[in-house]
């Protein structure tokens, strides 16, 4: 016999999450995710002049803020059709790596290892130093790691003015121009997060980190004398078998993010055992299960409508289901750098699939892959070389911004009507990740990931369900916006 | 003094600037004060039935709550049910639960414009009939009513920005642990005035930019944005110039204009954010407190006085003309 449960808030997660569970003989048979917060964004937009956008958007999100931004800007450069000037498009990759790579440490250390600390883990071997180390506000983690990430945000300082929430981030480039001296103080402030990372969070040089080619050298090295974070969390991983917990789709999805002179840092693309090309135009929004009105047929988002109803009959969520060619895919640190082509990634979802393991892995091994791209791109600014461009925008347009947030792939479609915003529809990384089922009945991926897990109808939430959960990094805000 | 905090109808980036401060780590911080974290969404261990059951204990008196801080707007659509923000776990909207909380609280603050007006989620058309907890845009009502007052007679307590400096967040916590916040310590908006009674234009880096009348046309432009590129600093009430953001930041610092973010109904300035709307080719917003003869006369003279060296870095995304070097003995 089958037994409801509904589960929130689900905290930790950046916004409000409940999950609904059916459960039977002890485990999970069916998840249904809930994003309860509905905020309005795509009709706050509707009339807007378009460089408003740039004001209204990175308020989607608090922690994705910049990724929102840049997401805008991009759309709105291609309704422009206009390029940044290379000062402009470096501080663009400097502002969106500082804030992806703050995140991925946040998620880490703030929102992701505390649940190894609770009392249900009391009595496996590292749980004693795990709860000195990574307690909730308490741990000696946290604290150690708030005053280094307030350093390394003095990046948006200079960059963006501040953070959450800039202006900086133009279409035709940065309005912030950086004279020298601004730019040594960047790299030292990046010196400072890289010494940071090397001897707290890894115990190794970047270098050594960016190496690590399978998950065999990745115990290996783990094997080897340096200490660090990432050791402690993979003999959590190895004991827990957190490689073998969470399992989505295994189809990854990245747009592609850090555009370099020739190419981007990190490629667009589709994984699903093997390369495949990514087709934008094959995303469609479908709103069987969530609270909004429609024509019925699932909608691309560049046409998309974002109308609220109270009351549907199978809807469950304010999250939209958006798919690509129809299927279910997964984004985030995992999938951009398994469709980047990173060895340890690829080895990570060769054998399992994707893994809390595997996606808390690649998060980090992000930190030790950006982090040298960054110092580059510091180094290539050229100051009194121009910053910004700008141009008129057209009366009839339309745009698309497709940039990597911190947790996975962000899409902004614009349409401008007699000047101003006639449509403006986002997808986000979690909108992707945590969608409900769609008009096939195919559930999202974290729906996916949580069946099968074992659970009661009565006793405490297991663990596992909260690994699995945070493991995606979700950010609800930006989910439903 | 405890404290437990709940996010609705906003974006989590109150809490995520707050995380940036630089005085050391903030639960350290919090602790050093007096401040005990009884739960926070993003940053406290406790999740699901463990979250939901100290809520309800919160909610019906059984723990008692010093200070409650709500962050992100009070969403009370859609017509009137509190729909659009269910708390997770359970039936209710989230706006039933702080008004029960907020009715019991020793005091009650508002971290963010959200949460002090409506802020952003009540731009455009406002699909979600976001409020304020104590005001709606500028009129005072809101969640709670025009009326509501905590046990010590203070209203809500409006940490106003978007989002606020994190240094404004922990000093208005600080100050309610040690029992040194007063009624006369807010402005007319509920706003802590250590920071509201200061301009954004205090401590501006474009001050001598300012002064000439010497205006950036464009972005990265390093001249004033305020005759051009639609900056309130002069009028916004807010200490961001001199209490500077993420080490060496703010708006102004950063190449783009003060939205007045702190203000009640910044989100609808009626005219394009980063475009200052004008009459006659005079700007509508006049520096705060500035009669209006004395603006343009001032204005008409300091243009025609403005030195070359000023015009010229104005217009430029570097430094064309440094200051020339005075020697005094030869």
């Amino acid at each position: 016999m089958s037994t409801r449960r509904v589960v929130g808030p689900f905290n930790r997660v950046e916004g409000d999450l409940e999950i609904t569970l059916d459960i039977a003989d002890g485990k999970v048979t069916a998840a249904y995710v809930n994003s309860p917060l509905y905020r309005g964004f795509e009709q706050i937009l509707q009339g807007k002049l378009p460089a408003d956008a740039l004001v209204l958007v990175p308020r989607i999100c608090g922690i994705c803020s910049v990724a929102q931004s840049a997401a805008s800007a991009l759309a709105l450069a291609d309704a422009l059709g206009v390029e940044p000037p290379q000062n402009g498009r470096l501080a663009a990759n400097l502002t969106l790596a500082t804030e992806n790579l703050a995140d991925h440490l946040t998620h880490f250390y703030l929102f992701f290892m505390p649940d190894f600390a609770r009392a249900e883990y009391a009595g496996r071997p590292w749980h004693a130093a795990t709860v000195e180390r990574f307690r909730a506000t308490v741990g000696s983690a946290p604290n150690q790691v708030l005053p280094a990430r307030a350093r390394f945000m003095q990046m948006m300082g200079l960059l963006a003015g501040k953070w959450p929430h800039t202006l900086a981030v133009q279409p035709g480039g940065s309005t912030r121009p950086l004279a020298s001296s601004e730019i040594f103080r960047l790299h030292r402030t990046l010196r400072e997060f890289r010494e940071f990372l090397e001897t707290v969070t890894f115990g190794a040089k970047l270098d050594e980190v960016a190496a690590i080619d399978s998950r065999a050298s990745l115990e290996a090295w783990r094997g080897r004398a340096g200490g660090g974070d990432l050791r402690a969390f993979l003999a959590i991983a190895g004991d827990l078998d957190l490689w073998h917990l969470g399992r989505g789709t295994d189809r990854f999805m990245s747009y592609g993010c850090y555009q370099e002179t020739e190419r981007r840092l990190f490629p667009a693309g589709l994984w699903q055992g093997a390369a495949a090309p990514l087709d934008i135009a094959a995303i469609e929004e479908d709103i069987t299960h969530a609270w909004y009105a429609a024509a019925g047929l699932p909608q691309h988002p560049a046409t998309g409508s974002t109308l609220p109803v109270a009351e549907k009959d199978g809807a469950y969520s304010w999250c939209k289901a958006p798919r690509l060619a129809g299927q279910v895919v997964e984004t985030g640190a995992l999938a951009r750098q398994v469709v980047a082509g990173h060895p340890l990634a690829r080895d990570m979802v060769d054998g399992y699939g994707a893994s809390v393991a595997a996606r808390v892995v690649a998060r980090l091994l992000e930190l030790a892959l950006v982090l040298p791209a960054m110092e580059r791109w510091l180094a290539e600014l050229v100051p009194g070389e121009p910053w910004c461009i700008t141009a008129p925008i057209a009366d009839e347009t339309s745009g698309v911004g497709l940039i990597e947030a911190a947790r996975g792939s962000l899409g902004h479609w614009i349409t401008v009507r007699r000047g101003r915003i006639h449509n403006y529809q986002i997808i986000a990384p979690t909108t992707w990740n945590f969608s409900p089922r769609d008009t096939s009945g195919q559930p999202g991926a974290l729906e996916q990931a949580l069946a099968g897990l074992p659970a009661s109808a009565t006793e405490p939430l297991p663990p596992a369900i909260h690994h699995v959960v945070r493991s995606f990094d979700p950010c609800m805000v930006c989910t439903v916006h | 003094m405890n404290l437990l905090w709940l996010q609705s109808g906003g974006c989590g980036g109150c809490t995520l600037s707050w995380l940036g401060g630089e005085h050391g780590p903030l639960f350290r911080v919090l602790a050093d004060e007096g401040i005990e974290l009884l739960w926070h969404p993003s940053l406290s261990e406790a999740g699901v039935d463990e979250a939901r059951a100290l809520i309800e204990r919160c909610a019906d008196g059984r723990t008692a709550v010093d200070v409650l801080c709500i962050e992100g707007s009070l969403l009370r659509g859609p017509r009137g049910t509190g729909g659009f923000h269910r708390f997770g776990g359970g039936a209710q909207p989230m706006i039933d639960w702080v008004r029960r909380i907020a009715a019991r609280a020793g005091h009650v603050v508002a971290v963010g414009s959200c949460s002090s007006w409506g802020g952003i989620t009540a731009a455009g058309m406002n699909p979600t009939d976001a409020c304020g907890l104590q005001y709606d845009g500028e009129a005072s009502g809101g969640l709670l009513g025009p009326d509501f007052r905590d046990p010590a007679g203070l209203p809500v307590i409006n940490v106003a920005g978007c989002p606020p400096h994190p240094d404004w967040i922990t000093e208005t916590l600080a100050a309610l642990a040690h029992g040194s916040l007063q009624a006369e310590h807010l402005d007319d908006y509920g706003r802590p005035r250590f920071f509201a009674d200061q301009l954004v234009h205090h401590g501006c880096p474009r001050n001598e930019y300012y002064e000439f009348k010497a205006s950036a046309a464009k972005h990265s432009d390093q001249g004033c944005l305020m005759e051009q590129l639609g900056c309130k600093g002069t009028q916004a009430h807010a200490d961001c110039n001199q209490r500077l953001w993420n080490g060496e930041g703010s708006c102004l610092r950063g190449g783009y204009a003060c939205i007045r973010c702190t203000d009640p109904g910044f989100e609808e300035p009626g005219h394009p954010f980063t475009t200052t709307p004008k009459v006659a080719g005079i700007p509508i917003g006049l520096p705060a407190d500035m009669p209006k003869a004395w603006f343009i006369a001032l204005a008409a003279l300091s243009k025609s006085a403005t030195p070359a060296r000023v015009r010229e870095n104005a217009h430029s995304d570097h430094l064309l003309r440094a200051p020339s070097v005075k020697r005094t003995k030869r």
